[in-house]
């Protein structure tokens, strides 16, 4: 009897509901805990950055106007996908940082933490100003557009889902910088939301070498707002200066959980309404 | 030129008919688009596709103020950058061609009309002829007709000769460019052969497609025209223009139908009089391209004027 051809997985990114390869043909060693190598992660360049804002840029219009009933029951059927995956999701987890069970519990409940905030927020984030006048004066949370994010490096799974769970909620399409270390675990996530009915282009994952791909995304004029939580150091002054150029919104996650973190990625609209007598 | 007679020019388009090579004009199309274009060259290739533009609206909905709006737009595409040079001509329906003169009197901009029962061609041909000339009597500088495809499908070069010559003889030294919708001509040979009659008919320029029907411009099918075109003025010569009409929306598929003009017929042709690209929304993609190239920065496409 021969011996079984073993089958590998390919890493890609995750691009338009697509899993494409770079568009410039690099990848980078991925290695484990100890050092020993893990797989070739694709090298995504600043023209797959230009290709995951236009696919978008194209994607944000049907996901901000889906229902926030449609759009909850999207988040949580994440969940469901990540808990029928949640083997994939922890084994690729486990061989880079050890101790992984917790941390996929903790990932998988965030989408169903945020699935029940899609159509609350408005109520609970918005509301009737007071106004010395005889107007309504209504606030209400809308979605910003395609937003960037730069998740923090570790924890390589949570890290990834507490940003992009919040800005799906708020109605955004997003491009997500994986952690530049660990970004196995964000692949195993995409194949998580391509099967969960998230609209292709909703949430786009690159991998990638975050130098490179950073200011590319900072500076891109067609994205709306961008979370620079990962981004550490001098780094972060020059996507500030970079993002002034189109006004973008800079975001940072904060220690606790919440809607707050679902506004960050929301713009507050205001509007005047004469009151009837 | 004198007019060549009938059965000369029919008796040209015989001899150099013939057969396509389609998957060779194929290949040939599928390895010059992926050539690259960088840094100066690119930015060159880009400010001469804004030249070579017909910018064009052919919809029921078009009116005088929508006209005028976008011959703002052919005379200075970038109302906040001077550099940028207006487009060659505006592609209007006849009864918009007063509008479009009026609002470009005094820029370098011609005013194009299709006509000759654009998009379709079934009409009785007085009634296309007349149409032409008055066109030009309200001011075009350039006609854009169609050739009857069912009339050449039926096999009447004849027909086909003769619409294009007595359009070319209305026009009265108008530019002429000849449609042949290669989208419903069905191969590679029609295209060719149809692309031979309409030059040896007098067009001063042969076209690809009406953009109502898909496909519409294919990069064979400028190849397979632009060979035509050489080949023509090999046998005549006579230099005849080309226009790709019809889904060119990206800066990218622009660049690359200007290498397959460079490399079938030369520099000559890299030039508004020789050769043209009828699009609408093409121009604010050239646009962000110039800006990206200038900037650095990957651009916003809501910064650029609605046409």
């Amino acid at each position: 009897m021969t011996e079984r051809v073993e089958v590998l997985k390919t890493y890609k990114l995750y691009l338009g509901g697509d899993f494409p390869r770079s568009e410039s043909g690099r990848s980078y060693e991925v290695t484990g805990a100890g050092g020993e190598f893990l797989a070739n992660a694709a090298r995504a360049s600043r023209k797959d950055i230009r290709d995951a804002v236009k696919a978008a840029r194209k994607a944000w219009p049907g996901w901000a106007a889906a229902t926030a009933y449609n759009r909850g029951q999207v988040l949580y059927r994440v969940a469901e996908m990540m808990e029928t995956r949640r083997g994939d999701l922890e084994a690729e987890v486990a061989r880079v940082e050890g101790d992984a069970s917790e941390q996929v519990d903790a990932a998988i409940d965030t989408f169903v933490y945020y699935a029940g905030w899609t159509d609350k927020i408005t109520q609970v984030m918005g509301g009737l100003n007071p106004v010395a006048g005889p107007y309504f004066n209504i606030t209400a949370p809308e979605p910003t557009g395609v937003v960037g994010i730069v998740a923090s490096e570790e924890p390589s799974l949570t890290a990834l889902c507490s940003r992009i769970a919040p800005a799906m909620c708020g109605g955004n399409a997003s491009i997500v910088l994986a952690s530049e270390r660990y970004p196995l675990p964000a692949i195993a996530l995409a194949e998580c939301l391509a099967t969960a009915d998230v609209p292709g282009g909703v949430v786009n994952i690159l991998t990638g070498h975050k130098n490179e791909l950073v200011p590319v995304l900072a500076s891109h004029l067609d994205v709306d707002a961008i979370d620079i939580t990962g981004v550490t150091g001098d780094q972060r002054t020059e996507v500030e200066a970079a993002a002034a150029e189109n006004v973008k919104r800079v975001i940072t996650a904060s220690d606790v959980r919440g809607p707050h973190e679902v506004t960050a990625f929301m713009d507050m609209k205001t509007v005047w309404h004469p009151k009837g007598r | 030129m004198t007019t060549p007679t009938k059965e000369h020019s029919l008796g040209l388009a015989d001899r150099l008919g013939g057969s396509v090579d389609a998957v060779g004009a194929e290949a040939r199309a599928a390895a010059l688009s992926t050539r690259s274009i960088k840094k100066d060259s690119k930015m060159w290739a880009l400010e001469l596709a804004i030249r070579c533009c017909d910018l064009t609206s052919l919809e029921g909905q078009d009116s005088p103020g929508k006209i005028r709006q976008l011959a703002s737009k052919a005379m200075r595409p970038a109302p906040g950058n001077p550099e940028i040079p207006s487009v060659a001509a505006l592609c209007v329906y006849p009864r918009l061609v007063k509008a479009a003169k009026e609002a470009l009197a005094g820029s370098t901009v011609k005013v194009a009309s299709v006509a000759a029962a654009f998009p379709s061609g079934q009409s009785p041909l007085d009634l296309r002829l007349e149409e032409i000339e008055r066109a030009i009597a309200d001011g075009a500088d350039e006609i854009d007709i169609v050739i009857s495809r069912g009339a050449f499908l039926a096999g009447d070069d004849e027909m086909v000769f003769e619409e294009v010559s007595r359009s070319v003889e209305v026009a009265g030294g108008a530019h002429v460019k000849t449609i042949l919708e290669t989208g419903e001509l069905g191969s590679y040979d029609r295209i060719r052969r149809a692309s031979l009659i309409a030059m040896a008919a007098g067009t001063h320029t042969i076209k690809t497609s009406t953009g109502k029907i898909s496909p519409a411009s294919t990069l064979p099918t400028a190849l397979v025209m632009a060979e035509a075109i050489r080949d023509f003025q090999d046998a005549t010569g006579t230099a005849v223009g080309l226009k790709v009409a019809g889904g060119i929306r990206s800066a990218k598929d622009a660049i690359r139908y200007l290498v397959i003009v460079h490399e079938t017929l030369g520099d000559e042709w890299l030039t508004p009089d020789r050769f043209r690209i009828g699009a609408s929304s093409l121009v604010n993609d050239l646009l962000m391209q110039i800006d990206k190239q200038k900037t650095g920065f990957y651009s916003d496409p809501d910064r650029y004027t609605l046409d």
